[in-house]
């Protein structure tokens, strides 16, 4: 007779949003695992049909309070490229600055806080930072500046105000930045310590033949621009998203994965993703730790997530300290632009990953529908199939379901998963 | 000693952003842990323990059933309850269902709209449960928030000041984009709390923190039509994060109510 058996995660924590896991056992074997999603529905692209395309930044800004800088630098770039709107080098440049600081202030919220106390068996930061004071005070003083940066050039940290269509409402001025500078040499030697503490951890041996997709630049490391490029040998332009991609819905959820249009296959977006991929472009140190922690080789192991967030943590302190001392406001800070019937895309890296948005806007300048891939809905259904392989490891019934349990839970986290951000895109249409 | 007051934090339909700016308090979370003991965080902690609870942070708003269930035991579980920004305290920019039809709008949205079950309405969670206390803001200020925390924790009467982002723009030295540059700003109706940041980054304020209270938005929306600025153009300024908020809610039917009269015309 064949036995049944379900196991609920029944609150993913110390992850963005509300989710949970479902974990199914037939005849002793795992026979299937589901990451859902309860978050309820807050209909982002039908809210933003008929408003002014000048509110997009601020509205998309408030799908996630983590990385609301991601969702104005897709938003923003996307309008530019239907509008036709080249913006200013000196603006290219403080919109890298902008990315940087919500790179340090994610990653370091996510290495410290969220994903460093499943290395010791703690329930959370707080309880690492008994074990670990100065650790953990180094990794609030890094999310600190990160966010500080992001107060000076935004305006505040959550839901910055001070990006539009064409630049920036307001340069600030050259003071205000340069006095980060002492504090960004600080964090970049934080941040190297960073590389090294999270290097010492125990890690699971779970290496995994992802297909990896990120955006990259020949000229830096890819973060506002830059073609989609793969593992397997893919290169696109951003624009051309939905020839290579597709979204998928499936039987037993609501919410639709991303997968390849050829095989449909899962694949990875994110740090892992990117630090594989990109490694050569990274900031002098953040190369050099890269090599170091061999991923100039490949590394696949989805619990080493917090290596590659890590490094890209050198690199955001590295790459702002430079742009912190060139920072030279001059020129407009926006530039002038005319409504037009069009339609623009932009795929921008997020903290999490590739973030894609793709708007039709009227000659009104409203917006007449919108579409918005966030990493975590392309990360879905890799998360699944590999919660599926890593609990298959083993026969189900030695492992207790405490721990199976926890496992899930465990790998779930280092990916970051941003479940604020998929729920609002468990389904996107592009209406022509 | 007393033992710590349990603090717990609950999420409804939201962007996580009120409850990270607890983890934004860099400088004061570790202190503030060894004033009140962390007793639901799922956010920052694995570590779920049940109520009943002394001090609940509800962010987000109601947007379905089971939600509105929930927020009722989360109510009889906690001694003070205190909502933190926009979606909480007015249903936030969701709450722009409110005005559409929801059927439509969630067809527009997932190819299987029967999977999908919301309520048509957003809305704040004083209309679910009583409220001992709300932060304004989208997102709230965390200064704030410690603050407050602070001020329950040694058993006083929390306070914010309720006064509009427009004093605030002034005591910043911002010359005013409403007077120089026929800018339409919501500072004089919006409450104080983010440091009248819009402003001062050469923007008018798009109300983020919700009504001040007075709000005299028939005055302000007078001049703003008395510089040019076309009606309709002012609604969506209104309709926004806080579109639910009575107060903005009103004079966008205000205004509304007078365009329609206009075409008949």
């Amino acid at each position: 007779m064949s036995s049944f058996e379900t196991i609920k995660v029944p609150i993913l924590t110390r992850v963005e949003g509300e989710g949970k896991a479902t974990i199914r056992i037939a005849d002793g074997i795992v026979s299937d695992v589901e990451l859902n999603i309860f978050e309820p529905p807050r209909l982002f692209e039908a809210i933003l049909r008929g408003r002014p395309m000048e509110e997009v930044p601020d509205i998309t800004a408030r799908i996630c309070g983590i990385c609301p800088v991601a969702y104005q630098m897709s938003s923003v770039h996307a309008l530019e490229n239907a509008l036709g709107v080249e913006i200013t080098p000196e603006t290219r440049q403080l919109r890298r600055l902008l990315y940087c600081g919500e790179w340090i202030e994610s990653h370091s919220l996510h290495i410290y806080m969220l994903h460093a106390p499943d290395f010791f068996g703690v329930a959370s930061g707080i309880e690492l930072s008994k074990r670990f004071p100065d650790a953990v005070k180094r990794g609030l003083q890094l999310k600190k500046y990160g966010n500080q940066l992001l107060e000076r050039l935004g305006g505040r940290a959550i839901h910055p105000v001070n990006v539009k269509i064409g630049g920036f409402y307001k340069l600030p001025s050259r003071e205000l930045l340069s006095s980060l500078i002492p504090h960004f040499e600080w964090g970049l030697q934080a941040a190297i310590e960073t590389v090294h503490w999270v290097r010492g951890f125990p890690f699971d041996d779970f290496e995994q033949p992802h297909d990896l997709v990120a955006l990259s630049h020949p000229d830096e490391y890819a973060l506002n621009e830059g073609e989609i490029t793969s593992s397997n040998g893919l290169r696109i332009a951003a624009a051309d998203f939905d020839g290579s991609f597709v979204e998928e819905q499936v039987p037993h959820s609501t919410a639709l994965h991303s997968v390849f249009r050829n095989g449909r296959t899962s694949y990875l977006v994110g740090p892992l993703a990117r630090v594989n991929l990109n490694w050569e472009r990274l900031s002098p140190e953040a190369r050099r730790l890269a090599i170091d922690a061999g991923f100039a080789n490949v590394c696949r192991n989805p619990f080493k997530g917090i290596i590659a967030r890590a490094i890209e943590l050198v690199h955001a302190y590295e790459e702002a300290l430079s742009l912190l001392r060139q920072y030279n406001p001059k020129g407009p800070a926006s530039v002038e632009y005319q409504p037009r019937n069009a339609v623009g895309t932009a795929a921008t890296e997020a903290p999490r990953g590739m973030l894609f948005h793709e708007y039709r806007i009227d000659a009104s300048g409203k917006v007449v529908s919108g579409r918005i891939v966030p990493p975590t809905s392309q990360n879905q259904k890799q998360i699944e199939c590999d919660v599926l392989k890593f609990l298959q490891r083993g026969p189900a019934n030695i492992a207790s379901r405490d721990q199976m349990a926890n496992d899930c839970e465990r790998l779930i986290r280092s990916y970051d998963p941003c479940i604020s951000c998929s729920t609002h895109f468990l389904k996107v249409r592009w209406e022509t | 000693m007393a033992r710590k007051p349990r603090l717990a934090v609950f999420k409804f339909a939201s962007c996580d952003g009120c409850q990270l700016s607890l983890l934004d308090a860099e400088d004061e979370l570790l202190t503030l842990c060894d004033l009140i003991e962390i007793a639901h965080f799922a956010e920052a902690s694995s570590d779920l323990k049940p109520g009943p609870y002394d001090i609940a942070l509800v962010e987000g708003s109601i947007t379905t059933a089971e939600d509105a269930e929930r927020i009722r035991q989360i109510r009889v579980d906690s001694r003070y309850l205190m909502t933190i920004g926009a979606c909480a305290t007015a249903g936030g920019i969701q709450a722009l269902r409110n005005w559409g039809n929801i059927d439509e709008l969630v067809r527009s949205v997932y190819p299987q709209p029967e999977f999908i079950s919301t309520l048509a309405t957003s809305t704040p969670i004083a209309q679910h449960v009583h409220v001992d206390f709300e932060l304004h803001g989208c997102p709230i200020n965390h200064h704030q928030l410690v603050d407050v925390l602070i001020a329950l924790v040694e058993g006083r009467q929390p306070r914010v000041p309720s006064h509009s982002v427009c004093l605030d723009c002034k005591r910043n030295g911002n010359v005013c984009h409403v007077v120089a540059q026929s800018i339409p700003c919501l500072g004089p109706v919006t409450q104080s709390g983010c440091g009248a940041i819009c402003p001062s980054y050469n923007r008018g304020c798009y109300g983020c923190f919700g009504p001040s209270r007075p709000a005299n938005t028939t005055s302000l929306l007078s001049q703003f039509q008395h510089l040019g600025h076309r009606r309709n153009d002012l609604v969506p300024l209104l309709q926004s994060f806080n579109a639910a908020a009575p107060e903005f809610d009103s004079a966008a039917a205000q205004l509304r109510a007078l365009n329609e009269s206009t075409d008949e015309q």
